[in-house]
């Protein structure tokens, strides 16, 4: 039997809140919601931590331009905190070289992660999920129980549709949706909130295509300048 | 002392595991451990040692029995099997630390012998397992 599976309610005793950022599909935005999400909390005097689950993609440690720190060893290991963020990302481990894990792998990956990492005291934990509802979805359902998602999808067709899978999935399991963000809207007319209606879930607004971003990478006060950051903001406070 | 996490583990698991099957007092529990891990032996059992007070069921190192599980890795490719002794002298220090953390990472650092592909199943000997526990009820 794995014993490492009885271990990580106890690294989790001390988060009040678990918000997995999540989306069906690769490039909407994910992983800037999830690092922005942790600068803004963290901004507001929340306790913040944030956790890349995008093993085969990840990317939170280039938005924030983290680099140069590791986990401290101590009864497991300690995100080291990283503008006032505990952070944690399998980069720590893999460096800059591609990660070709098959989803036991990646389940195997993320067990081993979650029952090692001491969190300690924290009002937030941010995870930025990988696109889909395959292994890293269903483990984080497994393995946490507290766990919320926060849905981000865009107005696309293709992006919309596949958000409603996620949320038809999360809504079978009967696990709690924080909310749904349209990112990276680009028409004045979007039928995202009425599309997703259905599912009655909290729609927390729209964000619109934010040119800047790609210069603001790596810099995170220029990052929080731009105009997706000052709109994240207004939803972060109907999260907290 | 990222051994203390599993350490922590294995106590975790023997007690649920009592309290599952009813068991008064636990005979054996016999732990394996895989050599991908590199797991520090001397300091697991220190780990252990210290963590034991925490167990709600009587439980101390005489009935603890920890044996290395020895790794055999598959290649999915081209079907060959070694294993992770034959390669770990030749990692670099800091590669061979991050597979003892995250033992999944040996598919960043290792290829197969035969092939060079990363893509290779750890069918053994990958980290810490509880192999049974013995008690009586």
């Amino acid at each position: 039997m794995d014993p490492r599976l009885n271990i990580i309610d106890k690294r989790f005793e001390n988060v009040k809140r678990i918000i997995a950022v999540s989306g069906g599909k690769g490039g909407i935005g994910k992983s800037l919601t999830a690092s922005a999400l942790a600068l803004l909390l963290t901004k507001q005097g929340f306790r913040t931590g944030l956790l890349d689950l995008d093993f085969c993609g990840p990317s939170d440690h280039v938005i924030l331009g983290i680099e140069g720190v590791f986990p401290e060893e101590d009864k497991g290991i300690i995100p080291p905190e990283v503008l006032g963020i505990r952070f944690m990302s399998i980069t720590y481990f893999a460096g800059y070289n591609p990660v070709p894990l098959r989803g036991s792998e990646v389940s195997n990956a993320i067990i081993e992660l979650l029952a090692i990492t001491r969190w300690n005291e924290l009002d937030f934990l941010i995870i930025d999920m990988p696109p889909g509802t395959g292994d890293p979805a269903l483990d984080i359902i497994r393995l946490i129980k507290r766990v919320e998602f926060l849905i981000v999808t865009t107005q696309s067709r293709v992006a919309l549709a596949v958000a409603k899978k996620e949320l038809q999935v999360l809504k079978e399991l009967g696990i709690p949706v924080a909310g749904v963000l349209e990112n990276m809207r680009l028409k004045e007319q979007s039928a995202v909130k009425e599309e997703l209606s259905c599912f009655e879930v909290p729609f927390l607004g729209s964000i619109l295509f934010d040119y800047s971003l790609e210069d603001a990478l790596g810099d995170p006060l220029k990052l929080l300048k731009t105009d997706f950051a000052v709109e994240l903001e207004k939803i972060v406070k109907a999260l907290c | 002392m990222h051994e203390w996490a599993l350490a922590e583990s294995i106590v975790f698991t023997v007690n649920e595991e009592a309290v599952k099957e009813k068991l008064k007092d636990i005979t054996m529990v016999k732990v394996k451990v895989g050599e991908l891990q590199q797991i520090e032996l001397d300091i697991f059992k220190f780990a252990l040692e210290n963590v034991l007070p925490l167990s709600s069921i009587p439980l101390n190192m005489a009935r603890i029995d920890i044996e290395i599980d020895e790794s055999t890795l598959k290649c999915n490719v081209c079907r060959n099997e070694w294993n992770f002794r034959d390669a770990a002298g030749k990692l670099p220090e800091e590669e061979s630390e991050a597979i003892h953390f995250i033992p999944e990472v040996a598919h960043i650092y290792m290829r197969c012998p035969r092939c060079g592909s990363p893509d290779f199943e750890i069918a053994k000997g990958r980290g810490v397992w509880i192999d049974y526990i013995e008690g009586e009820r």
